[in-house]
């Protein structure tokens, strides 16, 4: 059974690096994949193609003219152990409508068979925080059924988790979609697992896992690849082979409870500031 | 309160009934009996100018409409590009009847419709690209057009194109004005605000871009004409004979050039007052050029807005104006004496836009008919209150009216000829009520003016006194 997997998060918080990290050790393990990249600067599949995709779905269709000149093969792509890519691609910053760029890209994929049967995973990789409707599109319509949140301690990566969970739980009564968890891709902030954690247990639901910082990702990232690829034998390889079976065998699937922001800002006080430190 | 007004509140309240307690408290509030005494001062005022509610259907329509078709549409050599996806402009193609003089194609480009016809990749990537190529294109294909108007569709608003900055780069490097007109649909409750932005734009674009050499003590701007079925030309006729100088038309059959010029005018004569307001008012603060309401529909209203309009200037205006009166009675006289016998004491309903809900009353008492009930399809509390003192005391009054409750009205009022637009004609057709339509006068016109008044009596007659009534069963 296909499970369709949406990762969301801040921008910057390393949404991209995690999700194909992940995918690689869940390839690694004998699954089937497929990313399907879900923001206009089409980066979410690079380090599995090792290089940046340079047929987008939505480039192609404004270069032809409209979607339907498009063939499946010309933006369904194969890299690293077979691992499926797809981007939607879109506009750069400051023109046009990039939310209607993933609805249209995400139609175009599932219509033309993206999709098949022997996949075991599907992942979406979500830009930012749900800016509008456009980016809701891969928890619509019973699309992704399962959602994370990478997010680490700092402030502004939480208050994008628990606006993420808005919107999950908008969609949560109408499309069935639920939450699977949090993914603490550390910044070595204070007492950033307990603070996850906490803020987890809030929203009704898990930290899946922690990943501790580790510049072995960067090293391999400028090299075009996953660690697993890079240095398979490294030891932030397992973090991700981890979290990869934690994913494969979650059962913890939450309609969340978003905090109010007062609640939120509570909480960081009480992790966040230093003993000793003024309030 | 009066017992005509009493009954019309009674009548009011039978047909409210059916509304649910929200849409009731809602509805009720925008039709009201006339009180031409205003006693109750704003209390009984008709509320206008709001969201229309959902779900009881309107008969407004949008931003795109007030600026496209209304105010910029009958600007004939400019071309106005619908921009955005091909239906908005497909369906207001040519649809309001304002005449002009001109080739179409060459120098005259109001019968033809213009779109960018986004598609998905332009909402995606943005349309300023394909904007500024079709800007060269038109360029190309039309040498002759003397500007362009971008007509913003709803889309470009919601992707946040920047059409100003392509406006004014291709105003240079095309030598043309291209203007863009942020009319975007889902602004404002009605077309009422596309009326103003389109203004607005005239006003930051056009107005005093351009002068004429020689000016006269009688030039004057005549302002919220559309010349639908030949009006404005009608209208200009009369002033022409009364000794002015029309120097523009805003906008019925008119140039850009026209619209550049206004300012050296030096008086504004304004029919459609609720369309054009804005501008009026923009020039008296800026240039200090005056500006008086005018009324060209039937012979009582027609003198006294000539003389309105000749006290403003020497006694030459003012004895031509009479002998131009003096020779016109006659002929106004005799069209009264064909038609009133057959029309005296009918009653009409109607539901108009601008300037006709009201304007248009006096044409029809010249006819010995009455106006029982009227209303604005997208009005301010300004138009009602010019409203109220046309009307008798007890009249019905209504604003944005659903067509439900014009229905209703309809049937407890039994109206001898119903005035209003295509999409009410053919249910009044069907109930068997003569019908009007009172934006484009049915293909007929003009109606303004010596010119449009024996055209308007006989088309009112032809659609009272018509045999055919007869010979369909009127609902009970």
């Amino acid at each position: 059974m296909m499970r369709q997997i949406a990762i969301y998060g801040k921008g910057g918080i390393g949404k991209s690096t995690t999700t194909q990290n992940t995918v690689a050790a869940l390839a690694e393990a004998g699954h089937k994949c497929l990313i399907v990249g879900c923001d206009p600067k089409a980066d979410a599949t690079r380090l599995i193609l090792n290089r940046k995709a340079q047929a987008t779905v939505m480039d192609l269709a404004r270069e032809r003219g409209s979607v339907e000149e498009l063939e499946i093969g010309e933006v369904l792509l194969e890299g690293f152990l077979g691992i499926k890519c797809a981007e939607s691609g879109g506009p750069e910053p400051g023109v046009g409508c990039a939310g209607r760029g993933v609805i249209t890209a995400i139609n175009f994929l599932e219509e033309n068979g993206a999709y098949t049967e022997d996949l075991d995973y599907v992942f979406y990789d979500v830009l930012g925080d749900v800016v509008c409707g456009g980016f809701a599109m891969p928890i619509r319509e019973g699309k992704a059924k399962e959602i994370y949140i990478v997010t680490s301690g700092e402030m502004m990566a939480m208050y994008a988790a628990n606006n993420i969970a808005r919107g999950v739980l908008k969609y949560a009564n109408s499309g069935g979609v639920r939450l699977g968890g949090l993914i603490c891709n550390s910044r070595k902030t204070d007492k950033e697992a307990e603070l996850i954690m906490a803020l987890a247990a809030k929203l009704n639901t898990q930290m899946i896992h922690f990943i501790p910082r580790d510049n072995q990702v960067q090293r391999a990232e400028l090299r075009r690849q996953t660690v697993i690829e890079y240095s398979p034998e490294h030891a932030q390889c397992d973090e991700y082979r981890a979290l990869a079976k934690k994913i494969a065998e979650n059962k913890n699937f939450v309609i969340p409870t978003p905090l109010e922001m007062e609640e939120l800002e509570t909480l960081l006080m009480e992790f966040g500031i230093m003993e000793g430190e003024a309030a | 309160m009066s017992t005509l007004i009493q009954q019309t509140q009674k009548m009011i309240d039978e047909v409210m009934d059916a509304y649910p307690e929200k849409a009731r408290k809602f509805r009720e509030k925008h039709v009201r009996p006339n009180d031409p005494m205003r006693e109750c001062g704003s209390a009984c005022a008709v509320k206008s100018n709001v969201k229309s509610r959902p779900g009881v259907m309107t008969i407004r329509g949008c931003a795109y409409a007030g600026s496209k078709g209304v105010v910029w549409g009958p600007v004939k050599d400019v071309v106005h590009l619908s921009h955005g996806p091909v239906g908005c402009g497909q369906y207001s193609w040519w649809s309001r009847r304002n005449y002009s003089n001109g080739m179409t194609g060459i120098d005259n480009f109001g019968a033809m419709h213009i779109t960018s016809d986004f598609q998905e990749r332009d909402i995606v990537f943005g349309g300023d690209k394909r904007l500024a190529q079709i800007c060269r294109e038109i360029k190309e294909m039309f040498p002759l057009a003397k500007g362009i108007s971008i007509q913003s569709e709803c889309p470009v608003g919601l992707i946040g194109d920047d059409i100003e900055s392509v406006a004014k780069k291709m105003t240079v490097e095309l030598g043309i004005p291209v203007i863009p007109v942020r009319c975007e649909g889902f602004r404002g409750v009605s077309q009422s605000l596309g009326h103003h932005i389109a203004n607005d734009s005239i006003r930051d674009h056009v107005l005093g871009k351009n002068s004429i050499d020689t000016v006269t003590d009688y030039d004057v701007n005549l302002i919220g004409d559309y010349n639908i079925g030949g009006d404005a030309w009608a209208s200009r006729r009369i002033l022409e004979e009364m000794g002015l100088r029309v120097i523009a038309q805003w906008t019925g059959d008119a140039t850009i050039n026209e619209l550049a010029i206004a300012p050296q005018a030096k008086l504004n004569l304004i029919h459609c007052y609720r369309s054009m307001n804005y501008i009026c008012r923009f020039m008296e603060e800026q240039y200090g050029i005056p500006w008086i309401e005018y009324n060209l529909f039937g012979p009582t209203k027609i003198y006294d807005s000539m003389r309105k309009i000749a006290a403003f200037f020497d006694d030459t205006i003012k004895e031509r104006t009479e002998a131009v009166i003096a020779k016109y009675t006659p002929v106004m006289n005799a069209v009264i004496n064909e038609y009133k016998p057959s029309l005296k004491d009918k009653t009409v309903m109607l539901y108009v836009g601008g300037l006709r809900p009201r304007h248009i009353i006096g044409a029809y008492e010249d006819l010995g008919m009455e106006v029982i009930a009227t209303g604005y399809e997208f009005g301010h509390n300004d138009d009602y209150k010019r409203t109220y003192p046309e009307m008798k005391e007890g009249a019905l009054i209504y604003d944005d009216i659903t067509p439900y409750e014009f229905e209703e009205f309809a049937k407890r009022l039994k109206p001898d000829l119903v005035g209003s637009g295509i999409k009410e004609k053919y249910a009044y057709h069907k109930m068997g009520v003569p019908f009007r339509q009172m934006h484009s006068w049915d293909y007929s016109g003009p109606y303004h003016g010596f010119d449009g008044f024996p055209v308007f009596a006989r088309d009112m007659d032809m659609a009272v006194n018509s045999p055919a009534w007869k010979l369909i069963r009127r609902k009970k």
